[in-house]
């Protein structure tokens, strides 16, 4: 049902307005006082050493591709959950299908970790 | 739906929207008075009775502060980071039913914003969107220490976010439902049809990671002052600044309150049946609902001050390799039994 959204509506234009408005309130309310010392990045008071935009360690990019493959795989449990109870009635396929699912996602789970992708150092 | 209906929705809006800012600045509160007096300290005591209106002068300070703007940033994503982080915060509270319903005029009111048959979804779905806007932040300072924060925190959620996820599929597997309701209506009457008796392992797992997600110790990599000043918001000020925090408490009020409607409940008292007493049983389960809540938002502040912080490859370690595995043979569990006994 569309109209059980509304209230959605209303929350998302309420928490919108508030944090829009205290911004803009903040920024018309406080004092100005500009200096070039002040307005560079904060790096402890000393000068500035190389830049910002600098190459970031892989492991970062490894831990981003294996959250996107097992939360697509979370996606597909939450509607077999859902009617999980529904499909017991029919037999027992219903929990093998998904013994099966989570077998491959487990293996390719145990794959990664013996690849090393979840180590630190 | 006709006018009434949508100005009985405005005014519960409204209403939930300034009780979360009220339990925002009393969570505040709560916590610098709380750790005073676990490190023997007096606490804010000078605003007000007892220093209650502390966070009150707090607000207005910020307001009033110098709205700095660092030449190097990226000017439009700057700015729009905070709100990012703020508005899912506060829309995250609006499925979460706090209260059996209430009779006025005839009208049947259920205490809660938007009963909707994802609730489950809707709650994930903007922590999720919660994480761009720390992203953003730490990347739009364009300074290292926000950068490095905002990396470690963003790595942090997802990887936590899996785990928190599969706790809750095996809680969907029991009830059949992702509505909120249907899930507090499930842990009705006995005291032991509860969830967290029933699935503890999902408990403990949903717990760790609700800290995690929250950015709270001991999992605050993202803001470890030793380390990185202030993390992803080192190059805020003023009210942006602010705005950090407050998305940060509404998020754990939030989780408190996901947290109990999930493993403890939520509204229910047990042995009561609310529905056969009227509004005199909203009111009670309403009042149940904040105390169970209150209990979960103290545990946040008890555990800050007790234990230390991880080391950025034990979290990484303890996320993956040790809940994730858990979560997923607890859902196989569940499956399991639910399959025998049915």
């Amino acid at each position: 049902m569309i109209s059980d959204y509304i209230p959605i509506l209303v929350v998302f234009i309420l928490a919108a307005g508030f944090a829009f408005a205290i911004l803009a309130l903040s920024h018309i309310l406080g004092p100005r006082v500009k200096n070039s010392v002040k307005l560079s990045p904060y790096e402890s008071g000393v000068d500035l050493v190389g830049k910002t935009r600098v190459r970031i360690s892989i492991r970062y990019f490894l831990i981003a591709l294996l959250f996107i493959i097992f939360d697509i795989e979370i996606v597909f449990l939450f509607p077999w959950a859902v009617v999980f109870k529904d499909f017991l009635s029919f037999g027992w396929t219903i929990f093998i299908e998904m013994a099966v699912f989570l077998f491959i996602l487990g293996f390719g789970f145990l794959y990664v970790w013996k690849k090393g992708a979840l180590e630190w150092e | 739906m006709d006018l009434i209906d949508f100005i009985i929705i405005c005014i519960k809006v409204v209403l939930v929207f300034a009780a979360t800012m009220l339990a925002v600045m009393g969570m505040i509160y709560a916590e610098r008075r709380i750790s005073a007096f676990i490190q023997n300290r007096l606490g804010p005591n000078r605003v007000g009775p007892k220093g209650l209106f502390q966070p009150l002068a707090d607000g207005l300070k910020f307001l009033m502060k110098e709205d700095i703007i660092p030449t190097a940033v990226n000017k439009p994503l700057y700015l729009l980071a905070p709100a990012m982080l703020l508005i899912p915060a506060l829309m995250t509270f609006a499925v979460i039913p706090f209260g059996s319903s209430l009779t006025l005029f005839g009208r049947q009111i259920s205490l809660q914003v938007a009963n909707i048959n994802i609730g489950v979804l809707y709650i994930l779905a903007l922590t999720s969107v919660g994480v761009y806007g720390i992203v953003l932040a730490g990347w739009s300072s364009n300074s290292k220490y926000p950068l490095l924060g905002g990396l470690r925190s963003s790595a942090q959620l997802i990887s936590y976010e899996l785990s928190m996820g599969l706790a809750i599929v095996a809680i969907v597997l029991m009830t059949g439902s992702l509505r909120l309701n249907d899930i507090v209506s499930s842990q009705q009457g006995h005291l032991f049809s509860w969830y967290v008796f029933k699935q503890p392992l999902a408990f403990l797992i949903f717990l760790i990671a609700v800290y995690a997600e929250t950015n709270r110790l001991p999992f605050d990599l993202a803001e470890a002052e030793q380390e990185l000043v202030g993390g992803y918001h080192t190059e805020y000020s003023s009210m942006k600044f602010a705005m950090f925090f407050m998305a940060e408490y509404a998020n754990m009020i939030t989780a408190a309150a996901f947290t109990v409607t999930l493993f403890f409940g939520g509204w229910d008292i047990p042995f009561v049946d609310e529905a056969a007493m009227g509004n005199w049983g909203a009111l009670l389960s309403g009042i149940a609902f904040i105390l169970k809540t209150a209990f979960f938002l103290f545990l946040y502040i008890w555990v800050r001050w007790t234990f230390p912080r991880f080391r950025y490859d034990q979290l990484m370690n303890l996320g993956w390799k040790v809940m994730l595995p858990l979560a997923l043979l607890n859902i196989f569990i569940t499956g399991g039994i639910l399959t025998i006994i049915s």
